[in-house]
């Protein structure tokens, strides 16, 4: 093995980058990023750091600068040609590699026709803007989606005391928590003193506010569109690489491509067989997958025949904090046929997500970080038996 | 070697209790609770844990 080349220079891609290191590659390695940065992590983009109390230095990653890699910054991958094994770079670079991963994550959605000046929030130069908008005392932030950035923004700009319009097309806001969390959420955020707009849609994002399609107007110095995330896999086009309806890039469960052995994936970007979605293909944009998917692929990678390489099969972990709530969910709540809750004491609640026969597929905390811990252990358990 | 977690930093994520789970533990009341002074034999799932960490709150000094 020669040359390993890595497209994607965030937390997936970095992962990849260490792990490739850390069994032993001594060849060639390249990290490209699209970001002039390095990597930091993104958490804190719509919290800690847009609060101001973390800077673009406490999020960067550590043990970046001791890792030998040549980093290739600012230069989005713009084709793959397979055939000869290149990758060509926006900046006319043209790199050729051996084994490819390709960890080039997700951008915000952006509204259509939205004007400038209107924010969207996924990476430092984004949430820096923000901030700016944040610290200048706006009247008010209108949020068009009520998800897990939207709702985190809206907690940061309250506790700045900034008021917060929060606009969403569906009834209740973070839809994957179901709708008896969800309510609980939307009660939370008003609570909070946040201007709720459920079941809201919208006609217009314009420099100044949002229109609403009864016509209603909201005014607001600041608008942020949070209407999720799209994978970053366009440049894939004509590479013959199979990808999902949705962009997404298919692998199996290796990570590995399902078109080329030598190209493999990792992070936000990859469609692939889950042992707890009854084995369909899902797509997941959390950090702790990008983060084990980074591990995997790079260990991957390195396999001298792809029948070595190993599955990942870990339930996927989030969580997300919101003013004194952290909420925390393992597996695919959300594909279960039902969430039920099975305990809660004032601030602190458990639900347990189970498909029609019964078996638990996922969990979802409020304050109980030791229980969310406990089903995450259960269902490893239940994914490992279930991919063996 | 010595185990540093900045508990200003920890969101008790229990990320760190999956690799090293008779390193770090979770308490009941979420705190994380955690060996200061752990093997040399358990570096590598330590360094795990490390990795783990969301909130990068996690040090292995030695």
């Amino acid at each position: 093995m020669h040359r390993v080349v890595v497209i994607g220079a965030s937390l997936a891609g970095l992962r990849a980058a260490q792990a490739v290191r850390s069994v032993g590659h001594d060849g060639a390695l390249v990290v490209v990023g699209d970001e002039a940065h390095l990597p930091y992590t993104r958490p804190p983009l719509s919290k800690q750091l847009l609060a101001g109390e973390q800077t673009h230095h406490d999020c960067a990653f550590p043990a970046v600068d001791t890792l030998d890699a040549d980093w290739r910054l600012g230069a989005a991958a713009t084709g793959l040609d397979r055939a000869s094994k290149t990758v060509t770079l926006a900046d006319g670079q043209s790199l050729t590699y051996d084994r490819l991963i390709i960890a080039t994550g997700c951008r915000a959605r952006t509204w259509p026709d939205a004007p400038g000046g209107v924010h969207t929030l996924r990476g430092i130069d984004d949430a820096l803007a923000l901030r700016a908008a944040l610290d200048a005392q706006p009247q008010r932030i209108a949020i068009v989606g009520a998800g897990f950035v939207g709702c985190e923004v809206a907690a940061t700009a309250r506790k700045a005391g900034v008021a917060v319009t929060l606009i969403d097309v569906e009834a209740q806001p973070l839809v994957p928590l179901g709708a008896e969390l969800g309510a609980r959420c939307a009660a939370l955020h008003r609570e909070h003193g946040v201007d709720l707009r459920l079941g809201a849609g919208v006609a217009t994002l314009r420099k100044g506010g949002v229109d609403l399609t009864d016509g209603t107007r909201v005014d607001a110095e600041v608008v942020l569109a949070a209407v999720g995330a799209l994978p970053n896999t366009e440049w894939l086009a004509g590479s013959g690489l199979a990808l999902d309806a949705r962009g997404g890039l298919l692998c199996d469960a290796t990570l590995t491509s399902v078109t080329d052995d030598d190209v493999l994936a990792a992070g936000d970007v990859v469609s692939w067989p889950h042992p707890l979605a009854g084995g369909d293909a899902v797509r997941v944009e959390h950090w702790t997958t990008a983060a084990e998917h980074g591990a995997l692929a790079g260990r991957n990678a390195l396999a001298d025949d792809a029948s070595e390489r190993a599955g990942h099969v870990a339930p996927p972990y989030f969580w997300s904090d919101q003013y004194d709530l952290k909420i925390q969910a393992v597996g695919f709540p959300a594909r279960g046929a039902t969430l039920t809750i099975v305990d809660e004491d004032g601030p602190r609640l458990v639900a347990e997500a189970r498909d029609a026969a019964g078996r638990l597929v996922g969990a979802i905390t409020f304050n109980n970080a030791k229980r969310l811990a406990a089903y995450r252990r259960q269902l490893a358990t239940e994914a490992l038996g279930a991919a063996a | 070697m010595r185990v540093r977690v900045d508990m200003n930093l920890c969101q008790s994520h229990g990320e760190c209790v999956f690799p090293a789970p008779d390193v770090f533990e979770l308490a009941d009341d979420d705190v994380l609770i955690w060996k200061e002074d752990v093997a040399e034999s358990r570096r590598a799932d330590v360094e795990a844990a490390v990795n783990a960490c969301p909130m990068m709150a996690i040090r292995i000094e030695g």
